[in-house]
């Protein structure tokens, strides 16, 4: 039986002149963002059926009040979202409607770089705000996974974080990879992925006996394979794609909502007692328009919906300042309009996941983008 | 690098160890202007437009003529022919990439394929995803970016991905006859229009807005597939249906076209395709493409005045990016996209082809499956979006696989110098020395920082 890979990541670990990451990580609390890529329907997500406009404008797009999951008097969830609302009822999920973040245009790719950036508008700023974040966390554990094969925008940035994503490829053997490791020692930018690489395989070997199946249940196992370590990171990231629902709407979104549950159901179970510790933050660019389109879909928006969900969480709450759907209430006549910025539902959420200064985060994570106080407490203290 | 090596690499798809090292780089790369097939020998198993045009309105026909219970199984079966079709197509433009004699025109296909991307994550585009590339994008690169520009938008694997065939006027025939009837809505779709604006012609915040969008999206309504009604062999891929057409006049960006049925719509392409913001955004491309990801502003400047002066030639503006000094400047600075890295690889490794299906996954495990972006934007052209430890991690595991594939035959201390001419370093020649094996040193010539950036 040969030495597997973590046998290995260990032994070059202690050769490499680099410091070991992941060395000792000061919060329990772990914060998961997943981002709904191609604009979420919030209207059909975080549904408003007691408005009596929402069956009129979406027609036969419409989701049946006798098939939506119950949330209280005025909204209910898609019926796709069953493990959603199960944890809903158990106090850990609120959801937040009428959300967007200070763009106001309607081109997927700017407003995917203002969500990632937290800049006022596309392009100003490089980084991306979860990477800003890692450098806020106290003492060691400063870093985070990306369940991906490259970075997310969201991540880039002047810290090093790591990605991870199963492979079906045969691995490569020990004498070839610490070869590559040799090539790259004068090389900064290979070597530090290269190091970041090995870390995260050894973490994933580690965690799971290598999770290597690719469906939305498994990623979320994966992702808890990281998070759940006490030597891991503590901060994830997710993307989900496919979003984009101009046409066939109804069938598309049960499946992407469909895959959704099964993810959270994924990183819940993985997580374990973990659980109870985290947060896990899903939001999209911006919204859908408020009346269906000509071909059985929506068309880019404004307003969305996001969710926030985990055993961290002081759920069980719809929190939204309703703008209402009637054609006077919408912004710029077809949009939900906007009540709630994501400039201050995500400084929120991280400021108190990691028990930080909400103004300070805020000002690190969305600068200059009119951060507004908290107006409950979203997370157990 | 040196100037051999940069024709080589920053331009094409990599050396091939069976051909000679261009002596003149700059006249090779032009040269390749007149060389270059438009349909090469390597395409020739791919199914055309107009029979896959055909197996999609057939489906089409059947789905509607057919009793409820039936129509998801011929929807079914019509998704597996079209998922063969793609394995093929992609067998085929993998097999052109390793084979090409003209690989700086063969970039250039890919280039614009990935500028009007269409995407198989929308299922029922899956089998004409090959023919986009076949017949709207390969025979129009060398022409004007206006021919480029109508045939990318009127494929039909463009009018179902973006949603434009089912686009209808509210107040054209069919839109005013189905408000009579209170039939289901059926109405306008702006999707398309909105990304020719923002992706293929001017460019994201270049002063146009939602009117501009949602008027764009009138006039383009009548643009959609053939009739399904139609028996025999199919000649046109994609027509005009005056019935579906939104009448009156349209304004967008301030100027105002008359009624004009199809013309209307291609006017405003027109438009599109000379305007100068049109010259910035794409010259901001080819240039980021090929020289850096953040590329010299003033080779931008050149590029966008010469695509101007010339109406939108771009043989022309490619001439311009060749004759760059900034081009010929030594370092690497891009990191291949994980097409390019495979394609060169292999191309070193003297293979001229893939098993079809051997080639969907080996894109598939590197994160770029071919014609499938996460969006419309295609997929993106900076070293972030690729330069990342899991993604680094395969390229080596997939090395390690090419390489036991070629087998001892290959010296990789050989190989190196022949495909990276002045441009190895010594640390990687040492390194390719010492291998233990001689699969080692191929599989680390492939993942040699030199091999992984161009």
């Amino acid at each position: 039986m040969a030495l597997d890979r973590r046998t290995f990541v260990r032994a070059a670990a202690l050769m490499a002149a680099s410091p070991v990451r992941f060395a000792h990580a000061a919060t329990p609390r772990r914060f998961v963002f997943i981002i709904q890529r191609g604009a979420a329907d919030g209207l059909n997500t975080v549904v408003p059926y007691a408005e009596p406009a929402y069956a009129r404008v979406r027609g036969a797009l419409a989701v049946d009040p006798g098939h939506g999951l119950k949330l209280d008097g005025s909204f209910a969830l898609h019926p796709s979202l069953a493990t959603v609302h199960g944890l809903y009822g158990a106090g850990q999920a609120s959801f937040f409607h009428a959300v967007a973040s200070p763009y106001r245009d309607r081109s997927h790719f700017d407003a995917q770089n203002v969500l990632e950036t937290g800049g006022r508008a596309p392009h100003l700023v490089k980084d991306g705000w979860l990477n800003r974040l890692l450098g806020l966390l106290p003492g060691g554990g400063r870093t985070a996974v990306a369940l991906t094969q490259a970075v997310p925008l969201a991540l880039r940035g002047a810290i090093d974080v790591t990605t991870y994503a199963p492979s079906a490829l045969p691995q490569a053997d020990q004498d070839l990879l610490l070869r590559v490791e040799q090539l790259y020692a004068t090389d900064s930018q290979l070597h530090a992925l290269w190091s970041a690489a090995l870390d995260a395989q050894g973490m994933a070997g580690n965690a799971r006996g290598g999770e290597r199946r690719q469906d939305p249940a498994s990623l979320g196992r994966a992702a808890a394979g990281f998070l759940a370590r006490e030597d891991g990171p503590r901060i994830a990231m997710i993307e989900t794609n496919g979003w984009d629902t101009h046409s066939g709407q109804q069938a598309r979104l049960a499946g992407q909502l469909k895959a959704l549950d099964s993810l959270i159901a994924g990183l819940q179970s993985g997580l374990g007692a973990v659980w109870a510790q985290t947060a896990v933050l899903v939001a999209t660019e911006f919204g859908r328009t408020v009346a269906a389109n000509g071909t059985g879909g929506t068309d880019h928006g404004t307003g969305a919906a996001a969710m926030l969900l985990g055993g961290a969480v002081r759920g069980g709450r719809v929190i939204a300042d309703w703008p209402g759907l009637n054609p006077a209430d919408l912004h710029e006549g077809r949009d939900l309009k906007p009540t709630l910025g994501l400039e201050s539902l995500v400084p929120w959420v991280c400021a108190e996941t990691f028990r930080l200064d909400p103004e300070r985060v805020a000002g690190v994570l969305f600068p200059g983008s009119g951060y507004r106080k908290p107006l409950t407490e979203l997370l157990q203290g | 690098m040196s100037a051999p090596a940069i024709a080589l690499n920053r331009f094409g798809l990599g050396a091939r160890s069976d051909e000679p090292i261009p002596q003149d780089p700059q006249r090779w790369l032009l040269s390749q202007f007149e060389r270059h097939e438009a349909l090469p020998p390597a395409w020739q198993p791919a199914a055309r437009t107009p029979a896959l045009v055909g197996a999609w309105l057939r489906q089409q026909r059947a789905v509607r003529l057919a009793p409820e219970g039936q129509r998801s199984g011929i929807r079914e079966a019509y998704l597996r022919e079209g998922r063969e079709a793609y394995v093929t197509a992609v067998g085929a433009r993998v097999a052109s990439a390793l084979q090409s004699p003209t690989p700086f025109v063969e970039r250039l296909v890919h280039f614009w394929s990935n500028h009007f991307a269409v995407s198989v994550d929308k299922l029922l585009i899956v089998g004409l995803a090959g023919g986009f590339e076949a017949d709207a994008i390969r025979p129009n690169v060398m022409g004007r970016f206006e021919d480029l520009l109508l045939a990318a938008v009127s494929h039909p694997a463009m009018l179902l991905y973006l949603d434009q065939a089912q686009s209808i006027g509210p107040r054209s025939l069919v839109g005013m006859r189905a408000a009579d009837r209170q039939q289901r809505p059926r109405g306008l779709n702006e999707n398309l229009a909105r990304e020719i604006l923002e992706l293929h012609t001017l460019g994201v915040r270049s002063g146009y807005t939602q009117d501009d969008v949602t008027e764009f999206a009138r006039a383009l309504t009548g643009w959609t597939l053939p009739s399904d009604e139609a028996v025999g062999a199919v000649t046109t891929t994609s027509r005009f249906v005056a019935a579906i057409h939104e009448p009156g006049a349209r304004t967008v960006l301030g100027r105002t076209y008359p009624s004009a049925g199809e013309q209307q719509a291609r006017a405003i392409l027109h438009d599109l395709a000379v305007s100068p913001a049109t010259a910035r955004h794409l010259a901001h491309k080819l240039a980021r493409h090929f020289v850096a990801d953040d590329p010299p502003p003033a080779l931008v400047q050149r590029l966008a005045e010469t695509f101007e002066r010339s109406g939108g030639d771009l043989p022309s503006v490619y001439r311009q990016l060749v004759a760059a000094p900034e081009v010929w400047a030594a370092s690497a600075v891009k990191f291949k996209s994980p097409f390019d890295w495979a394609v060169s690889g292999l191309r070193a490794l003297g293979r001229v082809e893939l098993p079809h299906s051997q080639a969907v996954n080996l894109m598939n495990q590197l994160g770029q499956p071919v014609w499938r972006p996460g969006s419309p934007a295609g997929y993106a052209d900076i070293g972030s979006a690729w330069a990342a430890p899991d993604a680094l991690l395969r390229r080596v595991e997939v090395a390690q696989r090419l390489a036991a594939q070629a087998g001892s035959a290959v010296d990789a201390r050989e190989l190196g110098p022949r495909v990276l001419p002045g441009a190895l370093g010594a640390q990687t020649a040492s390194a390719l020395a010492r291998a233990e094996s001689a699969g080692t040193a191929l599989a680390l010539l492939l993942v040699s920082p030199e091999f992984l950036r161009r």
